[in-house]
Parts: structure tokens; sequence; C-alpha cells
């Protein structure tokens, strides 16, 4: 795409997101179903999540199993940020949290508090931790997001193990979803630079990338970081929105696992997967909602097949390293005809 | 000095339920370079099918050694199967793929056991019936329960036993074999599916009996009680050095100890904690475990 294309790209989806904010909202006089507007902002959170941690596990290849912790560390700075400082910024600038302008400037700090926070989180727990390989790695991501939960849960500031309630619900439709879009540009852009092929190179082989004069630990510990702070942003996010307060008990091992889940479901390494993926596990609880309410832990039973017999069929998720693309869709319907010869539906041919 | 003697012993009797869990990580890594992440859960099957045994025999109104011992045998017994068939049915099919595939198949196997334990036991804790009466002894000023005394004499009685299958036995030779190199141990005419087979049925024994050990001095028994235990018993097992079963002992007993002395310390509710922050220094450094050797990389 030229220049040009991008900014206009970019402009567009700006107004289509401020349009669908004043619907998914309310701010206008129509509004969707808080229910549903609900579902669809997590799952815009889920997608920053997955996307994020397909960079560290999917681009990469290090099997991560800590990322709820760095949600965690971004959210709850983030927050605190905002509970803090929040209302007493809005009303320099002559604003409230609750208008457009203070909310708006606010989140933009808070969001950067909570990618700086986690980043720094990320540095500190990548160093040393990435030096090791494989199930090692994957078992001290787990531990250090332990860690992490069990630190949270005694700050008696932030609410400890009854939530952070105090939070401000400054998070919106048009955040949430500007933040997803964000995090696949960025993902994207890394994969395509030769930074992205440094870390294809280590997924691969490491000790091949390293003959071949790839600093393996600045990469591994470059992603990581990049990984973390994006989950930061989950994690604000997450901690801002309308009435889900953060809650260590929701950010432990679990949470790590649901958001490998994503990505495995939909193909690791795949951005479009970790899309998909986001998409169908934020989706199915509320699908399975009755079922679960009358058997609970039913849910997870499911995930739990689902990971264990994808694992066995079809390891490389559904989509596997493969991504949808416009591209992609245009080969497939150019392609439709060529196999039905005498079809209509190639109008655009002539 | 009491109190430290105290601490000593209930740390003992913890750290001896850390081991035997650990006991059965350390081997199937040997054998397989797996983290069998569904072996903490395995201890909880092992806990419920003690619980159901016990509840069947009736032991809550005539409590008896002799119950208590067909109770551990049943309990090992069911868990060697379900050991045998989670292998069969998950681990076998992704043999061949990377490590990576079994570490999300071992981590499904676990959610699976955990959620499915929740919704076929229902999620509200169980509480297991007293099977031996508790009696405590006093010497000089410190307190001992006779159930602490039993966790530990039992676990050390099943570590020998262990040691002797291992060591002293054609079936332990062959296991050893598999473990040092599966393709050659394989050319050399052992059955290795056979031995894996094995290796999980003889960790998911032991884990069993640390599940109805541990139901014996604390009775509540959930379905999510394998999870935290079995990853500090994991990190019992990378603490002495994985795969190597005298390790996994020490590694037990050391982060049993670790997280009693820490409980008794005003940094009680950090206990949690504890078992990763050991773990991440000792990876940092002595990956190998204290008493792992370090392997190098082979290009």
């Amino acid at each position: 795409m030229s220049f040009r294309a991008k900014a206009a790209a970019a402009v567009i989806t700006l107004i289509l997101l401020v349009g669908l904010n004043y619907v998914f909202e309310g701010l206008g006089d129509f509004q969707i179903d808080p229910y549903y507007a609900r579902i669809v902002s997590l799952i815009g959170i889920s997608i920053t999540l997955a996307v994020s941690l397909n960079l560290i596990n999917g681009q990469t290849g290090q099997f991560s199993l800590g990322h709820a912790g760095f949600m965690a560390v971004g959210g709850y700075t983030a927050t605190f940020f905002t509970v803090a400082w929040g209302a007493s910024i809005a009303q320099a600038m002559g604003s409230t949290l609750m208008s457009p302008l203070g909310g708006s400037v606010v989140m933009v700090l808070s969001l950067a508090v909570g990618a700086l926070s986690a980043a720094v989180a990320g540095l500190l727990v990548g160093i040393p931790s990435l030096r090791l390989k494989g199930d090692y790695l994957a078992i001290v991501t787990l531990g250090f997001g332990e860690i992490i939960r069990v630190v949270i849960l005694n700050i008696p500031a932030v609410g400890g193990a009854t939530g952070f309630t105090d939070a401000v619900p400054i998070t919106n439709f048009f955040w949430i979803f500007a933040m997803a879009i964000l995090t696949i540009v960025i993902v994207r852009n890394i994969r395509a630079s030769t930074y992205g092929r440094a870390l294809a190179a280590i997924r691969e082989d490491e000790i091949a990338a390293e003959a071949m004069g790839v600093d393996t630990t600045r990469h591994k510990v470059l992603a990581f970081v990049v990984s973390s702070s994006l989950a930061g942003i989950a994690g604000a996010l997450s901690g801002q929105l309308f009435a889900t307060p953060l809650n260590p008990a929701n950010l432990g091992f679990v949470k790590s696992i649901e958001v490998i889940i994503m990505i495995v479901l939909g193909g690791i390494g795949s951005i479009t997967g970790a899309v998909l993926g986001a998409v169908v596990i934020t989706a199915l609880p509320e699908v399975l909602r009755d079922v679960d309410k009358q058997y609970p832990g039913l849910r997870m039973v499911v995930y739990a097949l689902l990971l264990i017999l994808m694992m066995i069929f079809r390891p490389q998720g559904l989509l596997g390293r493969r991504e949808l693309s416009v591209d992609w869709l245009w080969k497939l319907t150019r392609r439709a005809p060529a196999a039905t010869p005498g079809g209509g539906g190639n109008v655009d041919e002539q | 000095m009491d109190t430290f003697l105290q601490q000593l012993i209930n740390g003992l009797s913890l750290g001896a339920i850390y081991a035997l869990i650990a006991l059965g990580y350390t081997m199937v890594y040997g054998v397989l370079r797996l983290i069998n992440f569904a072996h903490g859960d395995v201890y909880m099957l092992g806990a419920f099918a003690g619980f159901f045994i016990a509840n069947a025999m009736h032991l809550d109104a005539n409590p008896s050694i002799l119950g208590a011992i067909v109770v551990t045998m049943g309990s090992m017994a069911t868990c060697a199967a379900i050991g045998v068939l989670i292998e069969r049915f998950a681990y076998r099919p992704v043999r061949h793929n990377s490590r990576l595939t079994s570490l999300i198949t071992a981590i499904g196997v676990s959610l699976l056991l955990e959620y499915g334990g929740q919704v076929v036991f229902g999620a509200a804790p169980r509480f297991f019936p007293q099977m031996i009466r508790s009696e405590t002894y006093s010497v000089g000023g410190v307190q001992i329960t006779n159930q602490s005394l039993l966790i530990i004499v039992v676990s050390v009685v099943m570590m020998f036993g262990l040691e002797f299958i291992v060591h002293r036995t054609k079936i332990g030779t062959a296991m050893r074999a598999t473990s040092h190199n599966l393709a050659v141990a394989k050319l050399m005419g052992i059955n290795t599916d056979f031995i894996i087979a094995f290796t999980f049925a003889l960790g998911s024994a032991l884990a069993a009996t640390a599940g109805v050990m541990v139901a014996l001095s604390i009775p509540k028994i959930d379905p999510l009680m394998g999870l935290m235990t079995g990853l500090k018993a994991f990190v019992a097992a990378v603490l002495g050095g994985i795969g190597n079963i005298p390790g996994a002992m020490i590694g037990g007993m050391l982060i049993g100890l670790m997280e009693t002395w820490i409980g008794a310390t005003s940094y009680s509710t950090y206990r949690d904690a504890v078992a990763f922050g050991v773990l991440i220094l000792i990876l940092i450094v002595r990956p190998a475990g204290i008493l792992g050797t370090a392997s190098v990389e082979k290009v």
C-alpha cells in the first residue's frame, strides 16, 4: 500500500470507530443492546491479548504461560493511575473524567502507563527467563505470573483479594478497538520487518539463528517486552471497563491458558487465526451460558477437549500459519470460476 | 528450639507429600521429556478415589488401619489405570510431534481432569472420612500427630520401594535404559511403549498415595486441589534435578520445609509464591537442579 492508501485507511477506520462508538455506547439516539455491546467489548480486549501473545508464542516460538501476569501489571497500574490522578488531570483541563475530552486524555495517559509498566515487568521477567528453553520457559513464566498475582493480593491499596472495585469506567468501544487494531498493526509490522525474520529464525532453529549472527537473547527479550506491554494495554482496558473490576482470582494461570487456547485454536503464528480464536473463545461462554449454569465447569471441559483433540488431529491450529487476507479471498473468488467453467459471477472482469 | 522442631516435623510431612508427587513428574520427564501437567490432577483423583472407596466401606463409623490400607491400595490401582489411560489416549498420539504439542496436550488433560472433576464430583469441597483416629504424641514439647508421622513413614517406604524397582529389577533397568535413550532402548528389544505406560502407572500410584495421605491430615478435598500442589511438586522435581529420583525427594522436602517456615513468619500470605521464587532462582543459578547433571546441547 502506498502512503496515501495507508493514510486513507487510517482515516476511514477512525471515522468508523467513532461512529460505532456512538452506537455501542449509546451516546446518540440509537443503542445496541448493552448485553451484546459488552460481549463485543470483551472480544476486542481478547483480540489484543491473543494477538500480543502470538508475537512471543507464535512468531518467536517461545512458549510463555504468564501472559495474564503482564495483563495484571498493566491493568493495575493503569487503573491505579486513573483512580489516583485521573480526576485532577481532567479538572486541570477544565473537564471531567466522564466527558469525552477529559476521559480520552486520561484514557490515553493510563494506557501509556499500563503499557510502560507491563513492558518494564516484561523486561525484568524476560532477561533471566528467556535464557531457558521450551517447557522450562513455560514453567518459569507461569511462576512469574503466579508471583505477580500473589503480590497484587497483598497490596491493600488496589483492593487485594476483593478486586480493584474503585476503578473508574472510562474504557469504551472506541479505545478497545483502536487498541486491538493498533496491536494487529504493530505485530504485523514487526513480522514483516528484519526483526520479524530474526524472530522466525529463532523459532525455526535457535542454534542456526545464532550461527547466522542473530543476537537471539536480544531479539527474544525485545519480542517479550513488546508482547507484555500490549498485554498491559489489554489489562488497562479491561480494568477500566464498566463493572468488570480487576481481580487477582481472574488473572492467574487459568487466564493465561485461556489466551493460549485462543491462539492454539486459531493457529499458532497466524494473526487472523489469533483474532478468530479470540472471537470464538470469548463468545463461546455466552453461547453456553445456560448449559454452564446447569453444569458449572462444563465450558472448561469443552475447552480442554478442544485443546487435546486439536493437538492430536491438527497441531498447527485451524489456520496454521496462513492468514485470511483480502488478497487471499480475492484469489479464492478468482479460482472459483475456473473450477466451474461457464459459471457466472466474474462480472468485474468484463 | 521447640518451635523449630515443630516446624521441622510439619515441614517434613508436607514435604513428603510434595516428594511423592514430584517422583511422578520426574519419572515421566525422565522417559518422555514431558512435563505431565495432569499429574497434580491424578493426585486429586487419588484423593477422590480414596473418598469413594472409604465411604463404600463405611470407614467413617469404624476406622481401622486395615481399612486405610485397603483404601490406599484401591486408590493406587485406580490412579495407575487412569495414568495408563491418559498416556495411551492423549500423550501417545502426540509423542512424535514437537515437545510443545505434547505440553499443550498435557495442559489440556489437566484442565479436563480439573473441570471434568467439577462437573462429576461438584465444585464444593467434600470431607474425607476419618480412617484413623487422630492421636497426638508429645515428645519433648513437640506435638506430633500420628497422621503426620504416618505420612512421613509411608512416603519414605514408598521412595525406597521405588528405588528398589528402578535399580534392582529388570523392568527398572528397562526404565533407566528408556530414559537414557528411547530409540536405542527400542533397538535393544525393550518394549518402550510398555515401559512408558508402566512409568505412568507407577507415578500415578505414588500420586494416589499422596492424595490419600494428605486427606488423612487435611480432610477437605476438591477438584482443583491438584492445581497448586501439582505445580509446587513440579518445582520440587526441578529443584532436585528433573529426571533424578533422589533429587525429587530432596526437592520435595526442601519445598515443604521452606513453605512451612514462611507460613510461620509474618509473610505467610506470600506462601504460595515461595515455590515459584525458588524455581526461578534455581533455574538462573543452577538450571540442572541440586542433583542433576548439566547436559551440553549438541547441534
